[in-house]
């Protein structure tokens, strides 16, 4: 519910097909199609050359831009009602926040006056096998604690 | 997602046709039946509740005594037992019987719909529901036990059979959980929806009963919630059956992430339960004090503002796990910041009830006993939410006394506040009153007796977790075991008093005098319906109500009645 | 019993229609989900530089080619949309098939992406990057089975000119399985 709802349609959309104001042509989604296909290949690309800046760039940035363009021509999110655009963006929100709290516990291996020995010790474990070979098999440590 | 057929346009077809009992009882579409197979399903687990409930009460007052119907307890049953009372009352009570029971019986009645948007899938989120109740249930009788490793399932504990030593039972546990969130996803998207879009013609948003928005607010909270731990209920089956690392520290894993994950739908959680059994009393207030409800609009920021702060709180729960600092010091900024709304939501109460003609009917009863009893719990959430207070009050029973105050007001008050209210419109008939105030009074009574005694434990000091204070020199002390027994007797009285409410129930659903269609004389949709209890469909489908003004109209100047309901054009 | 429509399935209050009001409050519940395991994923692997050797091992190829055919599937998932708003039900089917033979091939590269993985020796209990590769992709693969079972049926219906208003509607929902695969898609095969 939203101010939106205050005006009472009452139509009867429930029956129908959603929006009949525009029908695109097949060949509009078909062009944002190659569009997406094309983004494809610079996101695979990119990372080739090695550079971190690029990776990121083209790696995560041109995700955000192909997830932009199917939410807007495929989803049709542009034609929508705002509730459900606050609604998704919402979850994503409290995604962020999610991420945003519990990184400095998770991510972080050690703060003020804290240190988490497990996960430095599967760091150094993980990169000292990663030093000799690729595979990082695991292997029981013993039981660490996690101040 | 879709579930009606296009072509079938003469929406009421099944009306002409009579439908069989099984269809009508065991597999209804009608909202009003699924409500009630919820209600009866909860009600039922409720017993198991209580029963392990009991179970501890008695080892901890009587250490190492044969429990009568149970027997000796041991280190494993005690365990047990706490986890699964607390996931019982929890999950299979409190959300069934506040959210899915109420939400299915009232959304469609008081928004003036014949029915939820999509009745099929609704009995699907039943089923659902009835079967993950099934594998809890059946988790309790596998070998090596029920799981013991508490409601909220910390790994390294949960994460590994060596550990928790229920090889079964805990994944058995996880999975019950995780049908049980399937249900309620189901459900609340079907609420949400319905409430969305199903209102009668000229209900707006200021409209709508307060319940109706605290359910679906409350539905929203849940699904936005419980991502995050369907998530890690999945890691966490991994963890026990694949043998991945996710949680368990000893294979590279960090059991502060699940602890997260948990806490992240576990506080949203308690204001899900939470918002129904308020909107219980916005109900029930204005018609007993037969006064407009005190600034609906602000009642509806506050409950806004409650869900929007509730995502911001979490990590108090872990103030001593372990979590960085300074995050503690946010997180204890923001809980004291979520009194502020339910403050104001229970002051705002009081104000409906300044200058009304008060009636103390059981339900009305009920709803004062809510806000008593859930102002000693807010108000000793304060001290827990402090981190520097938590730091001594951790896992103590004043942490145990401080959310059974919140909890047993909003699942069993607030429960018996919505059920005596619409008990008429349910099965048409009156309760009876006297034996409501017997079992009002000596459920009060009896809950306050059992919890305040846990407060003095917990500030002498007693843990939480401990089987057996005799193992426990310094809390084994005769003052503290006084306390312990008189809030195991206290438990006793209340579940005898229980006997009565179900006494009363079941007789007056069938020996009761008629109720009519409106015995409160309240403006609500629901008290509009031709037949009492409602047929299929609620109102004939040629006449569905369309409505003219806001839910609370009491006492309004210049009319003859004192209430003036809501499909009333003048 | 007779499947029939209640008023209230019919009413519209909001002005966008019910089932797809439904649908798009399941996607929000879906965003939470993946919402939970990337975020826990992308806090550990920032946490833990030596994925970054365990990540190597993933193909990219595959990857690629996987996400060409859910791009390529979400073009007919909103071709047989729009050919259910012009009211062709039979080309709206047949476009729901491709988008289920996408679904189709995508598990099949899945399944071989795997097997050879698994012959090298990743499997999930290896370490917590192979843990979260397999669970992150395994809820994905779920969903993407579902979408394909419920297409079918859908498909079904629209060929015979029944509720057509569905097909926008699984449409939505598979491309948000689409979306969730263009972000798992740089953060398990790319980011090395």
């Amino acid at each position: 519910m939203s101010a939106e709802a205050t005006h009472d349609h009452g139509h009867d959309h429930g029956a129908g097909g959603g929006h009949h104001e525009h029908i695109h042509p097949p060949s509009h989604y078909v062009k944002i199609w190659g569009v997406l296909c094309v983004l494809l290949v610079v996101s695979v690309t990119g990372p080739m050359l090695g550079i971190k800046i690029i990776t990121l760039i083209t790696a995560f940035g041109i995700a955000f831009v192909k997830a932009g363009i199917v939410i807007k021509y495929f989803m049709h999110l542009d034609t929508e009602k705002p509730i459900i655009w606050y609604a998704l963006i919402t979850s994503v929100v409290f995604m962020v926040l999610f991420f945003a709290a519990v990184s400095p516990d998770v991510m972080k291996h050690e703060g003020t006056r804290w240190e988490n020995v497990a996960a430095k010790a599967e760091v150094a474990r993980g990169l000292a096998a990663g030093a000799e070979h690729g595979g990082g098999e695991h292997e029981p440590a013993p039981a660490a604690e996690v101040h | 997602m879709s579930v009606a057929h296009d072509h079938d346009h003469g929406a009421h077809d099944a009306h002409h046709h009579e439908m069989s009992f099984i269809e009508k009882y065991i597999f209804p579409t009608d909202h009003k039946y699924i409500g009630k197979q919820y209600m009866f399903t909860g009600m039922f687990m409720a017993l198991f509740g209580g029963f392990y409930a009991y179970v501890f009460r008695m080892q901890l007052a009587f250490p190492n005594m044969s429990v009568p119907f149970f027997g000796r307890v041991s280190p494993m049953e005690y365990n047990a037992a706490i986890t699964q009372h607390g996931t019982v009352m929890i999950f299979w009570v409190a959300m069934p019987v506040l959210i899915a029971a109420f939400g299915n019986f009232l959304i469609p009645l008081l928004i003036g719909a014949d029915d939820m948007a999509f009745p099929r899938l609704n009995r699907l989120s039943y089923q659902i529901f009835l079967v993950s109740a099934v594998v809890l249930i059946a988790s309790w009788f596998v070998p090596g036990g029920a799981f013991g490793g508490a409601w909220t399932a910390y790994p390294p504990l949960s994460a590994d059979a060596r550990y928790s030593l229920t090889p079964m039972g805990s994944s058995m546990w996880l999975i019950a959980v995780a049908l049980e969130f399937a249900a309620f996803l189901l459900g609340g998207i079907n609420f949400i929806v319905t409430a969305m879009n199903g209102r009668a013609p000229g209900m707006k948003w200021n409209d709508v009963p307060m319940i109706v928005w605290m359910i679906c607010i409350a539905s929203i909270l849940f699904m936005a919630s419980v991502g995050p731990l369907v998530a890690g209920a999945i890691m966490l089956l991994f963890d026990q059956n694949l043998g991945t690392n996710f949680f368990d520290p000893r294979r590279g894993g960090d059991p502060i992430l699940w602890q997260h994950l948990f806490w992240f739908f576990g506080h949203p959680e308690v204001y899900v339960v939470l918002l129904p059994a308020t909107g219980m009393c916005a109900e029930v207030i204005p018609v007993f004090a037969r006064k407009k409800l005190f600034a609906y609009d602000t009642v509806l920021y506050t409950t806004i503002g409650t869900g929007v702060l509730s995502f911001f709180v979490w990590a108090h729960h872990q103030f001593v796990a372990g979590i960085d600092p300074r995050m503690a010091n946010v997180f204890t900024i923001t809980t004291v910041l979520i009194s502020i709304p339910i403050a104001e939501m229970v002051f705002l109460y009081i104000a409906t009830l300044y200058g009304g003609s008060i009636r103390y009917t059981v339900p009305m009863l009920w709803a004062l006993g809510f806000i008593f009893a859930f102002l000693i719990g807010g108000v000793t959430g304060i001290y827990l939410g402090a981190s520097g207070a938590d730091i001594y009050f951790h896992d103590t029973y004043f942490v145990v006394a401080h959310f059974h105050y919140t909890f047993f007001p909003i699942a069993f008050i607030g429960t018996f506040t919505g059920f005596t209210y619409w008990f008429p419109k349910m099965f048409g008939r009156m309760m009876n009153e006297t034996l409501g105030k017997i079992h009002f009074f000596g459920t009060m009574i009896s809950f306050n007796f059992i919890f305040l005694p846990l407060f003095a434990t917990g500030l002498g000091g007693d843990h939480r977790r401990i089987y057996n204070y005799n193992n426990f020199p310094e809390l084994a002390t005769p003052d503290l075991q006084n306390l312990r027994i008189l809030a195991t007797v206290a438990l006793l009285v209340l579940i005898a008093f229980q006997f009565i409410f179900i006494y009363n129930t079941f007789y007056s659903m069938f020996f009761g005098p008629i109720s009519g269609t409106n015995p409160w004389k309240a403006t609500t949709l629901e008290w509009t319906t031709p037949e009492n209890p409602p047929g299929h469909g609620n109102w004939p489908p040629d006449n569905m109500p369309t409505v003219y003004r806001g839910p609370y109209e009491y006492s309004v100047p210049g009319r003859e009645d004192d209430f003036w309901p809501q499909n009333q054009q003048s | 019993m007779a499947a029939f429509r209640p008023i209230a399935n019919t009413r519209s209050a909001t002005g966008i229609p019910t089932a797809k009001l439904a649908v798009w409050w399941l996607l929000v519940s879906e965003i939470v989900i993946f919402g939970g395991v990337l975020a826990s994923y992308l806090m550990h692997r920032l946490g833990h530089p030596e994925w970054a050797n365990y990540a190597v091992h993933t193909q990219t190829a595959i990857g690629a080619t996987n996400t060409l055919v859910l791009l390529s599937s979400s073009l007919t998932a909103v071709l047989a949309h729009q050919a259910a708003q012009t009211g062709d039900g039979k080309k709206a089917a047949k476009f729901l098939l491709a988008t289920i033979a996408g679904a189709c091939l995508f598990l099949c590269f899945k399944a071989y992406e795997w097997h050879g993985e698994i012959e090298e020796g990743f499997v999930p209990w290896t370490n917590g990057f192979w843990a979260f590769y397999y669970t992150a992709a395994g809820i994905h693969a779920s969903h993407v089975i579902v979408g394909a079972i419920i297409m079918a049926f859908v498909a079904k219906d629209a060929y015979a000119g029944r509720d057509l208003h569905r097909v926008e509607n699984v449409g939505l929902y598979w491309h948000f399985v689409d979306l969730v695969w263009i972000f798992l898609f740089p953060l398990l095969y790319i980011a090395k």
